[in-house]
């Protein structure tokens, strides 16, 4: 049996713990973005633009690898394939689809250009981000790691 | 000072079972804090005598995503000064009664086609055309203990296109690729996708691809230095 005091100390503890937990949901989180979406900052910080998130998922529901990556002539490298928005309203990449079309049009700038300014070129949730060291350096500084 | 720390390793072991039985899909909260603890419990997570140095604290370089999913604004790339990222779909939202895997987008993404949960098109604009599925296995011998290589050409021609990998990433011909871990690893072969977009290389999914069991009577074999090893 236990005395009652040490009972109330319990429930103090219990409060401040739950008052913890909460706090420590508030805290801010590491990023923790969806696998396999792409952030292209090619241009776009140079331009005062967000940099682009590309969610590669949503893409995948709605068309398979091919329609883009055969048919479109989207290269496997991120910030490969030096999408501009010139290209984009002429229909090239992003805009074979982005057309007011068969999705919405350019005109809703915020909805690709959505990234944390600054945020480098990369490929969330990659293999070599999850390495808990550098595996090679980058030869050119300009270059990338993916 | 201890109640402190008593709190906060109350406020770990909290947060702990309310994800793991989030990821279950319950509402578990109350059931977790209604859970009792005794004081013999927290005094036993942080033994007062020990004074162990932060430097050796356990998992030390073990990074776990807390939400593999997690909603566009709270996902740390978005930013949330723009309004449309508040328009965006959370991914969660789009993978509701979907098969789970334990790596990547925690999607498995192949039996969600086969099970006809999605129906991508394999053309822009013609949801009719059908994709040019070739069902041909790949055996490729691997050097090491682990399983042989199975590669399945069907998955992935229910996505991809020839072109795509033949011939820049593989040589359509026997014997001509040679393919390791580091590489993959590195992102290029099979790296190129996975690791990526598809299944990522981790402990869990080994298997996934090293599927072919070594014959009953293989053995290892033994290394040069092995072999010319004076002292054996």
């Amino acid at each position: 049996m236990r005395a009652k005091t040490e009972r109330t100390a319990v429930w103090k503890i219990a409060l401040f713990g739950v008052l913890a937990w909460v706090g420590g949901l508030m805290m801010p989180q590491p990023a923790q973005a969806e696998y396999a979406d792409v952030v292209i900052n090619n241009y776009a910080d140079a331009a005062g633009m967000r940099p682009v998130v590309f969610p590669h998922w949503y893409h995948r529901i709605r068309f398979r690898c091919k329609v883009c990556h055969a048919d479109l002539g989207f290269k496997f490298k991120a910030g490969g394939n030096k999408i501009t928005m010139a290209k984009i309203i002429d229909g090239k990449f992003c805009g074979a689809c982005h057309n007011g079309e068969i999705s919405w049009s350019v005109e809703n700038c915020g909805m690709c250009h959505s990234g944390i300014p600054g945020t480098p070129t990369h490929i969330s949730g990659s293999t070599v981000q999850r390495l808990v060291a550098p595996a090679y350096k980058a030869l050119d500084k300009n270059k990338q790691v993916q | 000072m201890r109640d402190t720390i008593k709190g906060f390793a109350i406020a770990v072991s909290l947060s702990v079972m309310s994800t793991a039985a989030f990821a279950e899909g319950g509402v578990p909260l109350v059931a977790a804090a209604s859970k009792p603890v005794t004081s013999a419990e927290i005094t036993g997570s942080v033994p007062e005598k020990l004074n162990i140095s932060k430097a050796n604290v356990f998992n030390r370089l073990l990074k776990k995503i807390k939400d593999p999913n997690a909603p566009p604004p709270e996902d740390g790339i978005h930013d949330t000064a723009n309004e449309a990222t508040f328009a965006l779909q959370p991914p969660k939202v789009a993978y509701e009664g979907w098969p789970r895997t334990e790596y990547g987008n925690h999607v498995d993404w192949v039996k969600a086609l086969n099970d006809g949960l999605i129906n991508p098109r394999y053309d822009r604009v013609d949801p009719e055309v059908e994709p040019f599925v070739m069902d041909l296995d790949i055996v490729r011998p691997v050097k090491a203990s682990v399983p042989d290589v199975v590669f399945p050409h069907k998955p992935h021609t229910q996505w991809l296109h020839c072109s795509n990998c033949h011939p820049r990433i593989f040589v359509p011909q026997r014997g001509a690729n040679q393919i390791n871990m580091s590489a993959i690893i590195l992102g290029e072969k099979c790296g190129v996708c996975h690791g990526k977009v598809s299944f990522p290389i981790t402990t869990k999914s080994c298997k996934k691809c090293h599927s072919k069991p070594k014959p009953a009577d293989w053995t290892p074999p033994l290394s040069e230095a092995s072999v010319k090893n004076p002292w054996r």
